[in-house]
Parts: structure tokens; sequence; C-alpha cells
């Protein structure tokens, strides 16, 4: 199963390096004590706990009689609990408006950057940037404060305009919010990685192309898109990911909007409360497993389909 | 080093005011917050709540909620941020040294299992991480980990991006030649590693222990679980108590401590930006090495 950084393989060592050049490495053991550490830890940390939550989730831990094998048991129940289905729908619409508007943005800015038709370039490149130095639980308790339609930023604007603007933590707007902090972090990360790819395209082309009678538009669009797509497949797989992993802001927000945040509220913070208000510990191996599998299918299938078209053009 | 900015502007290259104003409000959409937190870790608890929040107003307080902070609860911000060194320097450290050596003994050896090696990592960090948080506490806690530092370290030395940028660095940087060489004048492997090949990777793993040292700095949810004792915490699981005991204490005793949250915020934050903007020429063209080649 390869899903997230399946971009990889495209560039990796052993497949478009090493054939070029006769190998003249050393085919030996020695390579695998460089390589033992890292392996040992991942062991630990990787492969024994995916192990673990498989067999977690095959059991069923009752007050009376202990735990008992069940199966599938825990997999169907899940498959029937509006909690869990419910969850991944408000993720799942959360991913469809959050995503595009985040990676448009993000797409214009780093157009904007290499454009060389912007004033203060390197003024935008690093303030854009900085969120992403915000640690996602200040980001959120920081963008809680301003939320505050009495003592917040909000409130002020509600005094200064003589408006009432909606309350950001009501249970209307609550996802819109969290979605907010989430672009505010992230906008900036993605904008670098499309500028870092765009930088790659080498100059001629931009003169070659001008030559060729073609305007900027064309430019963009014949040349800096396609550059950019590999980069921009690979940020919306870690972006879609991101949605459906979902945990950090809302956590940190419900405190703020306890009533409007459930303990339900996105797939992880059930799973999460379901084992550590809940101690239903097999019952959140399964779902667990749900979501990995869940966002493995979409990251894969978008990435499927990302690739496929570059290959056909 | 890659100089990108060197480059010759594209074609029609005039400035464009539409453009840097365009710019001009998302940089004000990313920027505002950050100017708010300064604002108002300025400010005293009434002003905060009292005042417009993007301007100044009331007492200067900023080295007395500095204070305020580090002494609130029996300093336990101040152990909160040395937890957060400690996680730092452990997990971000070991992290990039597992990663460098690791990448290059793939970049630069052929060993059984190789071939394996790739599609098992790529196929096990698909996974969420939160999928495997249950268990990881599980496992940990059989193994009598959690609740300590140990249960936060462990996790974070897997640094799977920084392999990869180390793996794809080293089959540019590191010759093999070079390393032929070495090992005819009679050198071992772990010698060479040590004293030719780490010095040619230095451009990399600036960027590489930076990005691990802010996911270590910004960890939430792996400490959150593995820890309870407050004698542990992080800062960013240490902020979220408060900010959950505060919502509390407005309604039982109305004695709030935002502007404790707010100066305390504030220093979180300060680190990391300071490093990304001291370090920015190196991690930035790390980015662009980093990025795809066709």
């Amino acid at each position: 199963m390869t899903s997230v950084p399946t971009t990889a393989p495209a560039r990796t060592p052993a497949a478009t390096r090493v054939p070029a050049r006769p190998s003249r490495k050393r085919r030996s053991w020695t390579g695998l004590w460089f390589v033992a550490p890292f392996l040992c830890v991942f062991l630990v940390v990787i492969v024994a706990p995916i192990l673990y939550a498989v067999y977690l989730s095959l059991f069923r831990d009752r007050l009376i009689g202990g735990t008992i094998f069940v199966g599938a048991d825990n997999y169907l129940k899940a498959l029937q609990d509006p909690e869990f289905w419910s969850s991944l729908g408000r993720v799942g619409g959360y991913m469809l408006v959050q995503v595009p508007v985040m990676l448009a943005l993000s797409v214009f800015a780093a157009l904007a950057l290499d454009s060389a038709r912007l004033h203060f370039r390197p003024l935008y490149r690093i303030a854009l940037f900085l969120p992403y130095a915000v640690p996602a639980v200040v980001a959120a308790l920081m963008w809680g404060f301003m939320y505050g339609s009495q003592s917040g930023l909000v409130g002020d604007l509600n005094d200064l305009l003589g408006v009432v603007l909606p309350d950001p933590l009501s249970s209307s707007w609550v996802l819109v919010a969290i979605g907010n902090v989430a672009t505010w972090e992230f906008v900036g990360f993605n904008m670098l990685i499309l500028y870092s790819a765009l930088q790659l395209v080498p100059r001629e082309r931009y003169e070659a192309a001008t030559l060729d009678g073609a305007g900027r538009v064309r430019i963009v669009r014949h040349i800096k898109l396609p550059a950019m797509k590999q980069s921009l497949v690979l940020a919306v797989v870690f972006s879609v990911i991101g949605s459906f992993q979902l945990f950090n802001e809302p956590s940190v927000l419900k405190s703020l909007a306890p009533n409007t945040i459930s303990s339900a509220y996105t797939p992880n913070l059930y799973a999460y409360n379901l084992s550590f208000a809940g101690q239903q510990f097999n019952y959140a191996a399964a779902i667990s497993i749900l979501i990995g599998l869940i966002t493995m299918i979409v990251a894969y299938v978008i990435q499927y389909f990302g690739t496929r078209r570059e290959g056909a053009r | 080093m890659r100089r990108p900015h060197a480059l010759p502007g594209q074609p029609g290259g005039r400035k464009s005011i539409l453009l840097t104003l365009m710019m001009g409000l998302l940089l004000l959409y990313t920027v505002v917050p950050i100017l708010w937190l300064v604002i108002n870790a300025t400010k005293t608890q009434d002003s905060l709540l009292s005042s417009f929040g993007l301007w100044f107003s009331g007492d200067f307080a900023l080295w007395d909620n500095i204070v305020d902070t580090f002494t609130y609860a029996d300093g336990q911000f101040g152990r909160w941020l040395l937890n957060t060194l400690l996680y730092v320097v452990v997990g971000a450290g070991g992290g990039t040294v597992l990663a460098t050596l690791a990448g290059y003994g793939l970049a630069r050896f052929d060993f059984p299992g190789k071939r394996a090696f790739l599609p098992v990592l790529l196929g096990a960090i698909a996974i969420p991480a939160t999928a495997l948080a249950v268990p990881t506490f599980l496992l940990f806690s059989n193994m009598a980990l959690t609740n300590t530092p140990w249960a936060v370290i462990i996790p974070s030395l897997i640094n799977p991006l920084g392999l990869y940028l180390v793996w794809f660095f080293t089959e540019d940087a590191v010759p093999e030649q070079l390393l032929e060489a070495a090992r005819i004048d009679g050198a071992g492997e772990f010698r060479i590693f040590r004293t030719i090949a780490l010095r040619l990777l230095m451009p990399a793993l600036v960027p590489v222990l930076l990005f691990s040292f802010v996911t270590a700095w910004n960890n939430y949810f792996l400490p959150l679980i593995m820890l309870n004792d407050a004698d542990w915490l992080p800062l960013t699981v240490g902020l979220n108590n408060w900010s959950m005991q505060n919502q509390q204490a407005v309604t039982a005793t109305g004695h709030a401590i935002d502007s404790i949250i707010v100066t305390g915020s504030l220093l979180s934050v300060v680190p990391t930006i300071v490093l990304f903007l001291g370090l920015q020429r190196y991690w930035e063209s790390g980015l662009v090495a980093g990025s795809v080649k066709e």
C-alpha cells in the first residue's frame, strides 16, 4: 500500500538514478548497520501499534465476563454508528471547502511571488510563511480569543462598525471558524512548496515562450501550472489527510464552545473520547483503523487521478 | 547553494500595484493575528478584555505579564518550557541522527531486504498518526512508559521526511568515488561517514533539523494522550490546560487568567519564529533542493 508520498517512487534513487551508472555499491550487510537504529524504532512505534490495533479491534471488553473475541463485530458496529458517520460527513464537507480555498490562495500567492511583478517580494515570502511556525494549539487559542463576540476582535468589530457579525463559535459557523484556523496555519507553507517547484523551471523556457508570442496568461497555463502540478497533488493529498485527521483545532476550541463542538465532532475526536473518556479501547481501535483505511483510500484515489492525467499529457 | 532570486525576471516584469495590493490582503490575513498576540501580551487582564484588540491600551504590562506567566501555579510554565526543550533536543535531534544514518545507508549501500524497505515505509507512513495513537498508548502503557518523557520522545524519533531528504541528497552530494577512495585508504565505513559524508550532507541537514525541531516543539496530540502528570507536559498541552481551567475559573471564581494565556502563547511562539527568520536562507534552499525534480 503506497499512498501518501507515492510521488516519491517516481524519483527514488532506486528507480531513476542507479540504472544510469553501473552500480559500484557494496553488496553486504554493512548498510544494514546504518539503517538498523531507524528500523528498530520504526518497529516499535509504527509496526507494533498497527498489529496491536488490529488485534484489539477483534475483541470486546465486557463489564462482566472479561474480554471476549468478537471477530468483525466492532467494525460492523462502527459501520452502523450514526455518530461515526456524522463525524465523517462533517470532515468530508469541511475538506471539500477548506482544501480548495486554501490551495487556491497558495497557488495564487506562489504565482504572484514568482512573477517578478510584486513589490516587496522577500517580505511576502517570509511573512506569509510565519503562521507555520505557530503551534496549532496556540493558533487555535489565539483565534479563539479573537473569535470572542463579547471581548474578542469580533466583538470589537461589532462595536466599531455598529453591526452584529455572526458568532464564529455558534453551531452554524464553528466549522468555518475551524477551517479558517487551518487555512491560516498552512496557506504560507503550501505557498512555499509550490513556489519551490516554480523555481526549478529553467528561465530559458520563459524566454522561448515569449519569443513564440505567448502572453502572461499562457505562460501561467502552459508552463507554470504544469510545473507546480506534482507538488500540488502532494499538497492536496496532505491537506486531505489533515482534514480527516482534524483534531487539534476543534479540541482546543471545544473549551470555548463546549455545546457546539461535541465529543464526536470529528472522527479523531470520537476515537479519542471513546478511549480516554469512555474506556472503550477495543471499539476505538476499530474506529481508528477505519479512519486510517478511509484516509488511505481517499489519498490513493486523489494521487491516482492526479498522476494519471499527467501521464496522459 | 541555489540563489533563486538572483535569477533574471520573467517577461513582462513591470511591477504591478494591483498584484501587490491583492497580496497585501493575504499578508494582513496572516500577520494580523500575530500582531494581535504581540499587542495583547502587553495589556493587563482588565484592558485585555475591555480595549480594542488591535491597538495598545492601558499600562504597558508585558514585563509584568511575563513574570506572572512564569510564577503562576508554582512556576509550571518554566517547567513546561524545559520539558518542551527536552523533547525537542532528544526527539528532534535523535530523529535527525537516525534519519541521516538510514538515508545515507540506503543511498550508498546494497543490502538484503533493501528493496522491501521503501514500500513498507511508504505504506506505514500512509497510516494516519492518530489511528496509531490509541494502540501506541496501550502498548506503551503495558511497558510502563506512559507518563514518562520516553512516551513523547520515542515516537518522535521517526522522521520519514528527513530520511527521504537525506536519501536523495546523498545521491547527489556524496560521490561514490570519494567513498571508494577512502576505502582504499583503509578507512572504516562509519569513519568514512563521520569524516567525509556528514560534512557533505550538512546543507540538507539544516532544513531536516529545523523542520523536525518545529514538529517536536508544536507536538500536541501525542503528549496529550501519553502524559497525565502536569510535571511532564510540554507547553502546548499545558497552555491548553490553562485555557480549560480559565473557562471554569470565570464561572466559578470570576478570576480569569486570559493575560497569562496570551503571554504564554506569545512566549511559546518566539523561539520557532526566531529560528525560521534566522536560518531562512538555509531552509529555503533546502526546500528547493527537496522539491520535485524532473
